[in-house]
């Protein structure tokens, strides 16, 4: 709107400009089709991009058979480092999927989708490692027989659910309170959250498996680590934006940046193989559910640090400022609240709450450097069905996408179950986008 | 270092129709967000549904290759729809959000088991292409440019990409320069001021979201052409923020941003993979692997997508009164 007089000047600028390029194109054009056929024959271009995907295919892939007879239908699901597919059996029980990097990656057979009355001959092992981190081909056999299983009921499945749920809920919600805070208290949607869980579990990973020292101290390592991380970008990064005023908008495309930097140095640090740490396993049965001391131990220690939070921001100086710089930052500075200095807490508190999730969530279901890169969008949703800004909103989101991730599995297929939580947050948005908890005003 | 070799492909990737799909997906990026202020991150899912459409069309409906282009693009055109009549009322971060969700659902629904009889699952689709080589008017043989050599069928592929983006190109400014255009850019500079003129906001910014969605499912079939296949895989959040890149690169809001992003941002890419293969080669970088190398890069798409939007937000071409970001 600030355009002047020299408004029809600058215009034909332009469109000289423009026409000075697509002259430019034209003549390329015309020179492309004036080439003069020849017949030597040498190495033609390829795609330059994507070459690093096109090599050589690697795939994994195998037999499923029952009696020497190939069994069709069996779906069997192919996890690794950034890969999560399935694949069926054709009519001669054979199967294959083309996977994206050489590692070792994990096939799980869906014993679903066996035929009635068919059963793993070792019904103990429904997983078997494919490693391809050295040859291009991987053959996984998992031998059929009588199935032995006991068919569970509706109400066990749907105990199991419930519980794996609350499992992964309580992680969510351990997890997106940092977002949820930081953009209550800079305006912040930050797309390089999930970096700081893989980061904490990957930090966890390198103290408990590679030095070997305890669990409780890898453990104390990596919520240190990612806290000094967050304390560390707020300085370097997010502070000095805010004193330049950039826009929220701006800086939430500056943090996908950061993202994506983080993520590949973090893939260039600790390569692109699924980290196992090594918990206690021992198995604990409760009445149907199958879990193991380590998931208890993480839901235990989920649900503290929640009520600890919870705690903190109602009870707690500190926390009653936290929440008043969320509210309104300029009325909170008008009353002596020094803000700047809630926002450094704020990011380390977010930096050890989300490390502590990904060690956890590392403990119970691996982790690579995409980890945090996939859950990144189910801790948006906790966030916004929770309502943005609302902190402890953030935590009741989480367990309602954590329970709805799980329990979708019921009805839909298991490689839809993301899917199920990201339409629950669409449809949030379009119907109550101030979410469960939030205020009206807050939405703008 | 063998500076033919970096030269030759550094020519090669000016003309690849690979670039060419990311340029048109970021001419559809410039009408979004350049012009209109829309902050659109899943532009992955445009380019996807429209190469879907194409090659589900191809396949499953046996349409001829012309209609199934056609068919993606109508495709697109209903997921603009479906995906711009809740949304275009949401606040702008909202809106990333919403955008990023629904790649991401789109995603999961190509690869999921339960519809891979038409999806082709997490394999993804192939052989659907065929038809596009009966139309090359070139005829066969190998052809010599500079350095580097083409047969008909990549010649035909290049010529085909490259008038794409052509036209892509003319087209927005045509409509840019319209009163049309005028009122998208009014939208982008303040909505309110529009909407006291009596223009209806939400229907230009559904017109927009379905324009440059054309564009980038035209860029999407050019992609999958290029590539032979078509795989869920391709389409991730990644593909989306590289668009971003080329585009901010270039400058939002101008009509050769997304061009001159596209062709410095992918030569860029191969100048730094070939001179860091290079000093591997010698020797002087001896804590990396080759594989590595492709690695920094992405490292280094980050670094300038930051770096791009702290210090330069406008591009290298644009105007930075032209730059906002409704923030």
């Amino acid at each position: 709107m600030t355009e002047g007089v020299d408004l029809n000047q600058l215009r034909t600028l332009r469109t000289l400009r423009f026409g000075l390029i697509l002259a430019a194109l034209a003549v390329f054009f015309t020179a492309l089709v004036g080439v003069t056929p020849a017949n030597a024959a040498t190495a033609s271009v390829g795609t330059t991009f994507h070459s690093e995907d096109t090599v050589a295919e690697i795939t994994v892939g195998g037999t499923v058979k029952n009696d020497g007879k190939g069994v069709e239908g069996v779906k069997l699901h192919v996890t690794g480092p950034g890969f999560d597919e399935t694949a069926t059996t054709d009519a001669d029980g054979k199967w294959s999927l083309v996977v994206p990097t050489k590692a070792k990656y994990t096939v799980a057979i869906d014993l679903k989708s066996l035929p009635k009355g068919v059963g793993l001959r070792d019904p103990n092992v429904t997983e078997r490692i494919a490693d391809v981190s050295v040859t291009e081909k991987a053959a996984v056999l998992f031998p059929l027989g009588k199935d032995q299983r006991v068919v569970q009921s509706f109400s066990d499945q749907l105990i199991i659910r419930i519980f794996a749920g609350v499992n992964l809920g309580l992680l969510l919600a351990v997890a997106s309170i940092g977002i949820s805070l930081i953009f209550g208290t800079t305006g912040l949607s930050n797309f390089a959250h999930g970096e700081m869980l893989t980061f904490g579990a990957l930090v966890g990973w390198l103290s408990a498996v590679v030095f070997g020292l305890p669990l409780i101290v890898a453990g104390l390592i990596s919520v240190l680590a990612t806290a000094s991380l967050g304390w560390l970008q707020n300085r370097v990064v997010w502070r000095p934006l805010r004193n330049r005023r950039t826009g929220v908008n701006q800086m939430m495309i500056v943090s996908i940046g950061l993202g994506i930097v983080i993520r590949y140095l973090l893939l260039l640090a600790f390569d692109g193989n699924t980290k196992v740490l090594s918990g206690e396993y021992e198995a604990v049965v409760l009445g149907p559910i199958n879990t193991t001391v380590t998931s208890l131990w993480s839901m235990i220690l989920a649900a503290v640090t929640l009520i600890g939070v919870a705690l903190f921001l109602t009870r707690t100086r500190l926390g009653k400022a936290t929440r008043a710089v969320s509210d309104n930052a300029p009325l909170a500075a008008a009353t002596g609240i020094d803000v700047e200095r809630i926002i450094t807490i704020v990011w380390v508190v977010a930096g050890a709450l989300t490390g502590m999730a990904g060690l956890l969530y590392g403990l119970q279901f691996q982790a690579s450097w995409l980890t945090g890169a996939q859950i990144l969008l189910l801790l948006f949703a906790a966030v916004t069905l929770g309502g943005l800004g609302t902190s402890l909103g953030a935590a009741v989101g989480a367990m309602i996408i954590g329970l709805v991730v799980e329990l979708s599995s019921i009805v839909l297929p298991v490689d839809l179950k993301y899917a199920a939580a990201l339409i629950i947050l669409i449809l949030v948005l379009l119907f109550r986008p101030q979410g469960v908890l939030g205020k009206k005003q807050r939405i703008g | 270092m063998d500076w033919l070799q970096i030269f030759n492909l550094t020519i090669g990737t000016l003309i690849d129709p690979i670039t060419m799909a990311y340029i048109l997906c970021a001419v559809g990026l410039s009408v979004h967000f350049g012009f209109t202020g829309l902050l659109n991150f899943g532009q992955a899912a445009f380019a996807a549904v429209g190469a879907y459409g194409m090659a589900i069309g191809v396949l499953t409906l046996k349409l001829p290759l012309l209609g199934a282009m056609g068919f993606g693009l109508l495709c697109v055109v209903m997921f603009a729809l479906v995906l711009g009549i809740p949304t275009l009322r949401l606040r702008a971060d909202y809106l990333a959000i919403v955008t990023i969700a629904a790649a991401e659902v789109f995603r999961y629904l190509m690869s999921t088991v339960g519809l891979s009889e038409v999806t082709g699952g997490s394999n993804g689709l192939s052989q659907f292409g065929y038809e596009f080589f009966t139309w090359n008017p070139i005829p066969q043989g190998t052809y010599v440019l500079g350095t580097l050599q083409f047969s008909a069928n990549d010649l035909w592929l290049r010529i085909f990409a490259i008038s794409l983006v052509i036209i892509s190109a003319t087209l927005v400014w045509l409509m840019m320069r319209s009163p049309w255009g005028r009122v998208l850019k009014g939208i982008r500079e303040d909505e309110d001021a529009v909407r006291s003129l009596g223009k209806n906001v939400f229907s230009y910014k559904l017109q927009s979201l379905i324009i440059g969605g054309l564009f980038a499912g035209i860029g999407g079939q050019v992609f999958i052409l290029a590539m032979s296949n078509v795989q869920p895989s391709a389409w991730v959040t990644n593909f989306t923020f590289t668009i971003w890149t080329v585009l901010l690169l270039g400058g939002a809001a101008t009509i050769r941003g997304p061009i001159a992003g596209g062709l410095v941002f992918f030569v860029l890419l191969i100048l730094t993979n070939e001179i860091l293969a290079g000093l591997l080669n010698i020797g002087l970088l001896p804590f990396l692997t080759l594989p590595q190398i492709g690695q920094i890069r992405f490292v280094l798409i980050g670094l300038a997508l930051m770096l791009l939007v702290i210090f330069r937000p406008q591009g290298m071409f644009g105007n930075k009164k032209e730059m906002r970001f409704n923030g």
